[in-house]
């Protein structure tokens, strides 16, 4: 029973709360309605802000208003507000009508400018969180002068989070609009090597320059850099910013020259210069002469001429920003800043390089088990990893859950490629192993053999292999630092193969048997370990990595017929670089070769083409001081092999 | 009596194994001398060392009258300073002939330009000859040296050896898998060369070695043990514990 | 005194006589200079594949001789390509604008012609002037001069590297196989200087031979390719021959013991290589003018992976083997992928030799390589 009263008497209170709101608002608009109706900028002001104070239903006809949805019913003048497919609401009470014809209020955009204004500083202190956040957000895209001292106002908030950003965004408006010099170095200097994207676009504005000539420069010129003519600039440049701006006479082009000279033929000469032998400069010039004589032809600048120009004027880039004080400060922010970008740029970087080389070890790794362990150099590893490629592609259009299709489609590719591999040394390599060089040859036939199939069988063009939704998305850190989870999961997977490979090679009789056969094939055979069998399994299991590989480069690269053929030079240069033999060797070389190619592209971001041409060249240099790789086996083995 | 090749304290490591420790060793011109030890002595890589196929870490090699350091020289050049080298199994390049083989092998200009520009001339063939028949392959010159014995290819290296004409011989285990009639014809073949070149054998079979009937240098871990005649380095207790005694 | 090389080896005097019989059998067969019933097309495929087995026999002295497989033999060839079409298309195209400009009622400066050629050339990749390796462009002589001197330079250059640090077997291949990626890729660059991934085209249109047609063309450059081959297989096979020859195989077959016998090994690969890079280089000078364009794509690692494989069908250490592996395995790559093969209706599926080609090429390697390592001229022998 209470309870019951309770709510009545909530309901009561709330009812009478709406009315009395809406009393005020139907009292404001009565009073203003002249004005509502024809408003002048100058003197709405005041009449904005008591309807913003009245409440939401104020707000909602103020936004009404600013939209131009705000009318007067042409049977008694209601106020109401026009909304979507027509229907009318009373704009004072909220009240739905029917539709009727309306009269439509046209507010000029001055007069807009301060509804959103008002709207928006409404906003900021609103009490619903996400209206408040949604505000911030819009001032932080396009904030001025007037939303500035709104802010201000506002920056009291019950949630700490909003009131550090609108604390924020205070300072951001400072730099950019406070009258006052001091306020704003005060809050660039507040920022202190701030990284943030925002507060880097909030000094932009400020350091912007632009450039020009003048006879005399003015004592408050704002100077960001003067230029020389023939050094910063050159004279062609300075020149022709002189000619653009009609302070000097245009200088004479070639083509010009030509069409001037065309214009005064006369009986096949020009100016007494017979035609044929204008095709040559100086001809050219004394026809010029002759014609200047006879004052046929404007004097074209001379080069004294021009030199006399370019002393005359200086050439200056100049802030925008009249005051040196806040260039000063907002450039040795930027300067703050710019150190500690670089450096989170750098951290970006090596977290690129290191994803690469996840990538490059991936792929490299089969790849040191083929050839670092039975020295044997199979030119179909890129196949394989195209082939773990196209088994993920197939198992997803089976199963479509994109996890599980995964989890099925990792040890599959493995499967698959085994089998591949085992079946490539049964038939081929096991023959050649006496015959390094005719095996190269001979799997390289697998290899176009395998790439046409594959393009017989699922066509030219790629192939999606969409990676499950959770590994979408991206580790970001920071505005400048941040890593995709796809590469993340490849990091991930080149660690568990890196841990993998150091436990079968050293804790398990498989690798011990592999082990022993590729040191001493012969004394492994008489101890009862058949080299054949170790050979066929080596094989399968480092082909069988290349499935998995391929599985996992497929889920960022577009699953072609040439996926393999991509990563085949790397993988080789991996192995070769990092020295034969040893897994910690391919690791090295995969990290040399990812470091150095990102750290190229970093050099000369525009070109990653030129970044693999100089990577190349690093490496074949590089083979001339460690032609065993970076870990070489030593000893008499190594200097007999 | 001044050495032709003068080994001084060399040392050599392989991961960590000392393969050669502090090694010192002359022979001088026509000198025939003996190197034996057991497995793992060194031998092999002290001649890797003089032909310049393994460098030392320590130590100098100098070589003819005016102690010229071998050290900085590549294998092609040591060969052509007049070091030759037999190897252990015969090394010969079985898919060419006989005749092939000892042209190349024949003391002439090595450049690429120069060989370009040979021709066979008279003397060469008459020279190639004669040495095929010096070592038993006479009748042989047209046939590829894949087709010949063992042995024969074991002549042919040493007749390659002969046509290099080399002031310092180093020959690897002659004899092994040598038939016992062919041992004696190697044998005196050795002591022949011994004549006119410098020669050093290593080898594993004592047997032999007493039938050279030279100065005897023994190698143990990397080092001289003894040096001296054959009775006098037999005689010597430590020999005997490390090398005599086990066999 | 000795009989001459020819004399000597008999199959020399036979591969030129073939040679000879061919080039006269297609003139006479040619549309420009005979009956017609060989078409123009089919005499410059002709002509390129005599092209293509002066390469391949190049390669020959290099894998089969001197045992140094290299997978980057068609970066000279395409240099070699690239040398020659910087004057072609340089000549060409400033005919083609001091034509356009003559019109004009003042005749153009040279400054101006040059101008108007190199924006002509150079507009695809947003270029207006000559890069300053196009400087000796404009002279012919200067420009066969670099056909012969920028690969013989790039083979000595990396040759000496890599020789000299004594990378030998798959290591070696595997380098050089790079050395033809890194240009690959650093010529599709568009700042490259040689118009990136569009490459040199109108290479067949030779400047000042305007008024000759096409079908006689194509002749003249068959002759002119089948002269190189002839040359170049006398050249090779007068180094193959003799003691530098044997000093070759040796090299090939055991390294080290060529080296105890006092020759540098070293000095002698780089001869070899670098004379086969000239020899190839030349051959890709004569291709390409038939070809009529040029591009990065050229010199892609497997271009010079197929060039093993035809020596490698056709029989290695021995040069007619290589030529005739060319010959076959390039003619009939283009007779299977030009889509004159008959297809094979199997009833449930079609054979297009347009997509198996492939299959059956690369599987045949494998045939040959585990059955037939001597290639054809194996079987020939036999």
């Amino acid at each position: 029973m209470r309870l019951f009263l309770f709510f009545v008497a909530l309901a009561a209170f709330l009812t009478l709360a709406v009315q009395s709101h809406a009393q005020d608002l139907r009292e404001v608009v009565t009073q203003y309605r002249a004005e509502i109706e024809k408003p002048s900028r100058q003197s709405i002001g005041p009449v904005i802000e008591q309807i913003a104070a009245t409440g939401p239903q104020g707000a909602a006809l103020l936004q009404a208003w600013g939209d131009r949805a705000l009318g007067l019913r042409k049977s008694d003048g209601l106020m109401v507000i026009v909304g979507e497919s027509d229907s009318q609401t009373d704009a004072v009470t909220g009240a739905e009508l029917p539709t009727e014809d309306v009269t439509m209020l046209r507010p000029n955009s001055g007069v807009r400018g301060l509804i959103a204004a008002a709207l928006a500083g409404n906003a900021l202190s609103d009490p619903d969180r996400a209206r408040r956040a949604q505000a911030l957000d819009a001032l932080a895209r396009r904030g001025d002068a007037s939303q500035l001292a709104l802010l201000r106002d506002a920056l009291d908030d019950p949630d700490p989070g909003l009131a550090a950003r609108k604390a924020r965004l205070e300072r951001l408006l400072t730099i950019q609009h406070d009258p006052d010099p001091a306020a704003r170095i005060a809050a660039i200097e507040s920022f202190g090597g701030d990284t943030g994207l925002d507060f880097r676009a909030s000094l932009n504005p400020i350091l912007a320059t632009r450039r020009v000539a003048l006879e005399t420069v003015p004592a408050d010129a704002n100077i960001a850099a003067e230029l020389t003519p023939g050094g910063a600039m050159s004279r062609a440049d300075a020149y022709a910013m002189l000619v653009a701006a009609d302070l000097a006479p245009a200088q004479m082009t070639p083509q010009a020259e030509r069409a001037v000279l065309a214009q005064h033929i006369n009986q096949g000469m020009v100016g007494g210069v017979p035609l044929a032998q204008l095709g040559h400069e100086d001809a050219r010039d004394r026809a010029w002469t002759a014609l200047e004589q006879q004052g046929l032809v404007q004097p074209a600048a001379s080069e004294a001429e021009v030199d006399a120009a370019l002393a005359r004027f200086r050439f200056l880039d100049l802030y925008v920003e009249p005051n040196a004080d806040v260039t000063d400060a907002a450039r040795a922010a930027l300067r703050g800043t710019q150190t500690r970008i670089g450096f989170m740029q750098a951290a970006d970087l090596s977290l690129d390089a290191l994803s690469l080389a996840s990538i490059y070890f991936l792929a490299a790794i089969g790849l040191a088990i083929t050839f670092g362990v039975m020295r044997v150099i199979n030119m179909a590893h890129g196949e394989f990893i195209m082939m773990g490629a196209y088994t993920g592609y197939v198992v997803q259009q089976f199963i479509a859950n994109r996890t599980l299709s995964l989890i099925v489609a990792l040890p599959l590719a493995f499967i698959v490629t085994f089998a591949a591999g085992v079946a490539l040394e049964r038939l081929v390599i096991r023959h050649l192993y006496k015959r390094p060089l005719e095996t190269l040859l001979a799997t390289f036939g697998v290899s176009i053999a395998l790439q046409q199939l594959a393009k017989n069988i699922f066509g030219t063009q790629a192939r999606p292999l969409t990676a499950p939704g959770w590994l979408d998305g991206a580790l970001t850190f920071n505005d400048v630092v941040s890593i995709s989870y796809i590469r993340i999961a490849i990091f991930v997977l080149a660690l568990v193969f890196l841990a993998l490979y150091l436990v079968i090679m050293n804790r398990t009789r498989l690798g011990l048997e592999v082990r022993a056969v590729t040191q001493n094939p012969g004394m492994a055979a008489s101890m009862g370990i058949s080299p054949d069998r170790m050979n066929m399994l080596t094989f399968g299991l480092g082909s069988g990595i290349a499935g998995i590989a391929g599985v996992a480069i497929g889920l960022f690269a577009q699953v072609t017929s040439e996926i393999g053929q991509q990563y085949i030079v790397q993988s080789f240069m991996t192995v070769v670089v990092g020295g034969v033999g040893n897994i910690w060797g391919t690791l090295a070389g995969a990290a040399l070769i990812g470091f150095f190619q990102k750290g190229i592209e970093w050099l000369n971001p525009a070109n990653t083409l030129a970044a693999q041409t100089y990577m190349i060249l690093f490496i074949i240099i590089f083979i001339q001081f460690r032609p065993r790789g970076i870990i070489a086996a030593k000893g008499r083995a190594a200097v007999g092999a | 009596m001044s050495a032709l090749l003068e080994v001084i304290g060399i040392s050599v490591s392989f991961d960590g194994f000392r393969a050669i420790n502090n090694l010192s060793f002359a022979i001088a011109e026509r000198e025939l001398r003996a190197i034996i030890g057991p497995n793992g002595a060194g031998k092999t890589t002290f001649m890797d060392i003089v032909t310049g196929k393994t460098r030392p870490n320590d130590g100098q090699v100098l070589w003819g009258e005016n102690s010229r350091s071998l050290l900085k020289m590549s294998e092609a050049q040591i060969a052509r300073a007049g070091v030759g080298r037999k190897f252990q199994r015969p090394t010969v390049f079985e898919d060419q002939s006989v005749a092939e083989n000892l042209t190349m092998a024949l003391s002439a200009a090595r450049g690429p330009f120069a060989v370009l520009r040979w021709r066979p001339s008279a003397d060469s063939d008459a020279r190639v000859a004669e040495l095929a028949a010096e070592v038993g392959l006479g009748d042989q010159l047209p046939r590829k040296a894949g087709e010949l014995s063992h042995g024969q290819k074991q002549w042919l290296e040493i007749g390659m050896l002969l046509a290099q004409d080399p002031r310092l011989l180093l020959v690897d285990e002659p004899a092994a898998g040598m038939t016992l009639a062919e041992r004696e014809q190697t044998t005196t073949l050795l002591r022949r060369l011994a004549e006119k070149h410098a020669v050093v054998v290593v080898e594993h079979d004592m047997d032999f070695v007493r039938r050279l009937d030279c100065k005897v240098t023994v190698l143990h871990e990397g080092s001289v043990l003894a040096e001296g005649s054959l009775d006098h380095v037999t005689a010597n207790p430590q020999v005997i514990e490390v090398y005599l005694g086990r066999g | 005194m000795r009989k001459p090389l020819v004399l000597r080896h008999p199959s020399i005097l036979i591969f030129l006589a073939v040679l000879a019989v061919f080039t006269v059998a297609v003139t006479i067969l040619s549309a420009g200079y005979g009956t017609g019933v060989i078409s123009t097309s089919m005499v410059k495929t002709l002509g390129k594949t005599l092209c293509l087995a002066l390469a391949a026999v190049a390669m020959d002295l290099v894998w089969g001789y001197a045992g140094i497989l290299s997978l980057g033999q068609m970066a000279f060839f395409a240099l070699g390509g690239y040398m020659i079409g910087m004057w072609l298309m340089v000549a060409r195209t400033e005919g083609i604008v001091a034509a356009s400009l003559a019109n004009m009622p003042i005749p153009p400066t040279q400054a101006e012609i040059t101008q108007a050629t190199a924006t002509q050339i150079f507009g695809v990749v947003g270029a207006d002037s000559f890069p300053a390796i196009w400087s000796f462009a404009g002279s012919l002589p200067a420009q066969l001069a670099l056909v012969v001197l920028v690969p013989g330079l790039l083979a000595l250059v990396f040759g000496w590297l890599a020789f000299r640090s004594r990378v030998n077997g798959v290591y070696l291949s595997i380098l050089t196989q790079a050395m033809t990626l890194a240009l690959a890729l650093y010529l599709f660059q568009n700042d490259s200087g040689l118009r990136g991934n569009n490459g040199l085209s109108g290479l067949q249109n030779i400047p000042g031979l305007d008024g000759v047609g096409q079908e006689k063309l194509s002749v003249w450059f068959l002759w002119a390719s089948a002269i190189a081959l002839g040359l170049g297989y006398l050249l090779i096979a007068w180094v193959a021959s003799g003691k530098f020859g044997s000093v070759t195989r040796a090299i090939r077959d055991d390294e080290a013991r060529v080296r105890f016998l006092g020759y540098s090994v070293e000095g002698y690969k780089l001869v070899v290589f670098t004379l086969a890079a000239i020899i190839t280089a030349v051959a890709g000078a004569l291709y390409y003018p038939q070809a009529g364009i040029i591009n990065p794509a050229e010199l892609a690692p497997i271009a010079s992976i197929y060039l093993a494989v035809w020596v490698a069908i056709g029989g290695r250490g021995r040069l007619y083997g290589a030529a005739i592996g060319a010959v076959f395995v390039s003619l009939l790559s283009s007779w299977f992928t030009g889509g004159r093969a008959p297809a094979i209706d199997l009833g449930i599926y079609t054979i297009n030799w347009v997509d198996w080609w492939q299959v059956l090429l690369g599987l045949s390697f494998v045939l040959v390589t585990l059955f037939a390592p001597k290639g054809i001229a194996g079987l020939i022998r036999k």
